[in-house]
């Protein structure tokens, strides 16, 4: 199996694990099917990508779980995660392994899509309350030269502390919007399910890292 | 004639409202997309493109949508289109039902696309009662 495929196959098992968990949290502020649909989703992108040619480059690999993702999950986090791989696909098109700055690029590539799909904008106790300041310190870990394993490692931190902030602000987007302040004290599921995402590629980086590959 | 998109989290709310336009205008081009992939609830980007496709006999579609999700999903959709036909795609800020009866009835006019979103548009102002 080929590093980009194993990649993403950790990130989706990392989601089905939390299966309940997402689902739980939604069940607080939505329609409790955040966890359900995630899960379905990659659930679909593991078989679909695991039966790829070895050959396909990263670019390929983000398309292929964009749609499939699209067409799975079913809930507005389809649309909005399928948004952000489709664009992350965009800079990440012919490489077979990842630099930093190749990397910023998709991530930015991935918000900007985010952005623009849901109208929404960090603050809002969106999934962007995880990924902005986490791409903010993947940023500041290049800028120290640091190498890419160790740049996820404060880009997992940060995106942990945007989780917790969504536990302090109110709702304006999405089903959680209806409960308006009633809304504070609950965790986002799509800031919860995007910190996850990101904890497992930097768990994947540090143990492909220590494998000395 | 402008083609007309039912998005719907439910396929049978997608069928059930195309039936019920499609009584009204027996020429238009009405397609349903609802639910998911699988048939589960929910909407599908891929699947709301594919009935653009079919919907579109060269006068442009317009897309009617439930709520939440079917809203994003139908852009997704509209970015998966050529340059050309998205810019003969609308989506109706309108109620799904009442819209598309209407938006059904001025297309079975041959009135242009910008017509059959003003007119599905204003079926907010339908009252019940």
């Amino acid at each position: 199996m080929s590093n980009h495929i194993a990649a993403i196959t950790a990130v989706g098992q990392a989601i089905i694990k939390n299966k309940e968990y997402l689902t739980e949290l939604d069940r607080e502020i939505g329609d409790a099917d955040h966890g359900i649909n995630m899960a379905k989703g990659f659930e679909a992108v593991i078989t679909k990508i695991s039966s790829l040619e070895e050959d396909k480059d990263i670019g390929f690999v983000l398309k292929t779980v964009a749609m499939t993702l699209i067409s799975s999950v079913g809930g507005a986090s389809g649309p909005l995660y399928g948004t952000a791989f489709l664009r992350a696909a965009v800079p990440a098109a012919g490489k077979f392994e990842l630099d930093s700055l190749t990397a910023q690029a998709m991530w930015e590539a991935a918000i900007t899509g985010i952005k623009e799909r849901g109208k929404a904008s960090r603050g809002e106790k969106t999934m962007l309350d995880a990924l902005e300041p986490a791409l903010e310190a993947f940023s500041e870990g290049i800028k120290a030269d640091k190498p890419l394993f160790a740049c996820l490692e404060l880009a997992s931190a940060a995106a942990q502390k945007g989780v917790e902030h969504t536990k302090t602000i109110a709702a304006t987007k999405g089903r959680a919007s209806y409960l308006g302040e009633r809304s504070i004290g609950h965790q986002d599921p799509g800031a919860t399910s995007s910190s996850i995402m990101i904890a497992t590629l930097f768990e994947f980086c540090r143990s492909y890292k220590a494998e000395g590959v | 004639m402008v083609g007309i998109v039912i998005v719907s989290h439910s396929q049978k709310v997608a069928e059930g409202i195309k039936d019920i336009a499609q009584q009204m205008a027996k020429d238009v081009k009405i397609i349903a997309a609802g639910g998911t992939s699988d048939g589960e609830i929910g909407t599908d980007a891929l699947k709301i493109q594919e009935a653009i496709l079919e919907a579109n006999t060269g006068d442009g579609v317009l897309i009617m949508v439930d709520l939440g999700s079917a809203v994003l999903s139908a852009e997704t959709a509209l970015e998966f289109l050529d340059e050309e036909l998205r810019q003969n795609v609308r989506i109706a800020d309108a109620p799904v039902v009442e819209g598309a009866i209407v938006a059904a009835v001025q297309a079975s006019t041959g009135a242009g696309l910008e017509e059959v979103i003003g007119t599905a548009s204003e079926a907010y102002t339908l009252r019940k009662l």
